[in-house]
């Protein structure tokens, strides 16, 4: 039993394929762990009969954790907030149907910070997720649940989604790789949504050639999906061993200041061990991404303001208030928000509030442009671009909660992709003091191939040992 | 939470210091054409579905309470 804990989940589907073991009982492997999860890592598990997968499903039959922001039809989808406690959405998200199609069942729904709204899970309107590396730090946010249950061995693989960091940040916090794809690649339809020009779902995974593998079966375009896109080319199953030709730029303004000396001395390993494998370093300037926290504060609240409007307790969600109709909403929503959402709410009216909307949304969607600028000349001059994922390690529980400024710092070198549209993936690069550190790659829009291809050759260099993380 | 938003635009006038002026907005990141698709009806949510999660659904829709109270 341990044993098949062991395997990544490319390696279980093997193992099904193969006829060592079977569909079922992998899933009922990982159902009892799910269930007898002490992270706080799961909102939900299913009791369904473990589904008959054929055994030649390119997932294998290999169970799926889902973050709570995915619609999933007759399950629990409340993206961890009060005000939709309770609710069984009437369909399934498309990248969820896609990969249950493909051959991975869901095992579970799994816990985040409020709407998607965090970075250390501590906004969940259920309960915190514990770091399984130190269950005194976080597991990083917002899909912390994700994180926390692949690292942990409560699930084979997962799916979270990002928004300025959603997915890399909790899954450098973690110990696991974790991607973010480009704009468009995966289909947004049933994602609850935060911000709809910036949210993105990818996987959470053990390894890049599971993040490679669940990639490939959630690509592609979705007719209620208008701003997906057809992916260029197929997603391959990373190979390399070397790095030869490769140019990689580090950007000074997201490896310096605020970077803590351990995270520092992992990102000049990794640098060493890409310059071994034959790639090219140079630095290469990003010079307005010390500005993505401030734009994005912005943008993604404002788009969350008129995204969060429907929560008022007249189609679905608990229902507070006995008066008029006014009343029924503002007791609604006063009851079912969290802290974060209501301060988010109130920053995204205030700066699309007529009078400030030129020096807040509209300066904001401008910088955007200069961010996205950068990274299309660093592109001309660097393949990928190589960067920390997070600028601490995993920090404790109640750290960071009475200074929102600070929490939105955790995302500083993850939230000028998003703004971008590129796609970037973390990858552990090794661990400072006992925690791991996550290394950033980012590349031009569509070059996932390409990153996987990087990540899987430095993953293959570092060598890093999850297994300090396991339960 | 008044303090806390005060430091937050705090942060976020930093962007005042920029230069723009000449900057396009941009809104979608992605270069993509506009995208049409050919009009073919489909079955919607059954309505059972659609009022199946509804606090209070009655005669085929969402009651709510009246606007201007009582």
């Amino acid at each position: 039993m341990s044993e098949l804990l062991e395997l990544t989940a490319a390696q279980a589907a093997e193992r099904i394929r193969a006829g060592e073991v079977s569909a079922g009982e992998l899933f009922e492997l990982y159902r009892e762990r799910a269930r007898g999860d002490e992270l706080g890592a799961f909102l939900w598990v299913s009791d369904d009969d473990p589904p008959d997968t054929p055994p030649d499903a390119p997932l294998g039959g290999v169970p799926l954790a889902v973050k709570d922001l995915f619609c999933v039809k007759g399950v629990p989808s409340a993206a961890a907030s009060r005000i939709l406690e309770g609710y069984r959405p009437p369909y399934t998200a498309t990248a969820v149907e896609r990969l249950n199609a493909a051959g991975a069942p869901t095992l579970g729904k799994t816990n985040m910070d409020e709407f998607a709204m965090g970075s250390s899970n501590e906004n969940s309107g259920f309960r915190p997720v514990l770091n399984p590396w130190d269950r005194e730090r976080v597991p990083g946010g917002s899909s912390g649940g994700s994180a926390a249950a692949v690292a942990a061995g409560l699930a084979p693989w997962a799916i979270g989604t990002d928004t300025g960091g959603s997915i890399r940040q909790p899954a450098s916090l973690c110990g696991i790789v974790g991607m973010k794809p480009t704009y468009g690649a995966v289909s947004r339809y049933g994602m609850i949504a935060f911000a709809s020009s910036l949210d993105q779902c990818g996987p959470l995974t053990r390894d890049v050639t599971d993040a490679a593998l669940l990639f490939r079966h959630m690509v592609g375009r979705d007719r209620c999906d208008s701003t997906s896109l057809e992916f260029p080319e197929e997603v391959r199953l990373p190979k390399a061993e070397r790095l030869d030709g490769l140019r990689f730029g580090v950007p000074p303004e997201l490896s310096g200041e605020g970077v803590e000396a351990g995270v520092r001395e992992v990102l000049d390993r990794t640098v060493k061990l890409v310059e071994e494998l034959g790639g090219v370093v140079e630095e290469v300037g990003l010079p307005h991404s010390p500005h993505g926290i401030a734009a994005y504060y912005v943008l993604a609240p404002a788009e969350a303001s008129a995204n969060l409007a429907r929560y008022d307790g007249v189609r679905y969600g608990p229902r507070k208030g006995n008066g008029d109709l006014l009343s029924l909403y503002e007791e609604t929503r006063a009851a079912g928000f969290g802290a974060e959402v209501k301060r988010r709410i109130m920053l995204g009216t205030y700066a699309l509030s007529s009078g400030y909307y030129e020096a807040y949304y509209g300066r904001a969607q401008r910088v955007r442009t200069k961010i996205a600028d950068d990274f299309r000349a660093a592109f001309e001059r660097v393949d990928l671009i190589l960067t920390p994922t997070s600028p601490t390690v995993a920090f404790k529980l109640g750290e960071r909660t009475a200074d929102p400024l600070a929490m939105y710092l955790s995302d500083y070198c993850t939230v000028p992709m998003p703004l971008a549209g590129v796609p970037a993936i973390s990858i552990p690069g090794g661990l400072s003091d006992g925690l791991p550190v996550g290394i950033q790659l980012a590349g031009p829009a569509f070059s996932e191939n390409r990153i996987l291809d990087a990540a899987y050759a430095l993953e293959q260099a570092i060598g890093f040992d999850g297994s300090g993380a396991r339960v | 939470m008044s303090g806390e938003l005060a430091t937050i635009l705090d942060h976020i006038d930093k962007i005042g210091e920029l230069d723009l002026d000449d900057v396009e907005p941009t809104s979608h990141v992605i270069q993509v054409e506009n995208v049409l698709r050919p009009d073919e009806p489909r079955p919607s949510l059954p309505r059972e579905d659609a009022l199946a999660q509804a606090p209070d659904p009655a005669e085929g829709g969402f009651r709510v309470p009246s606007p201007g109270g009582a």
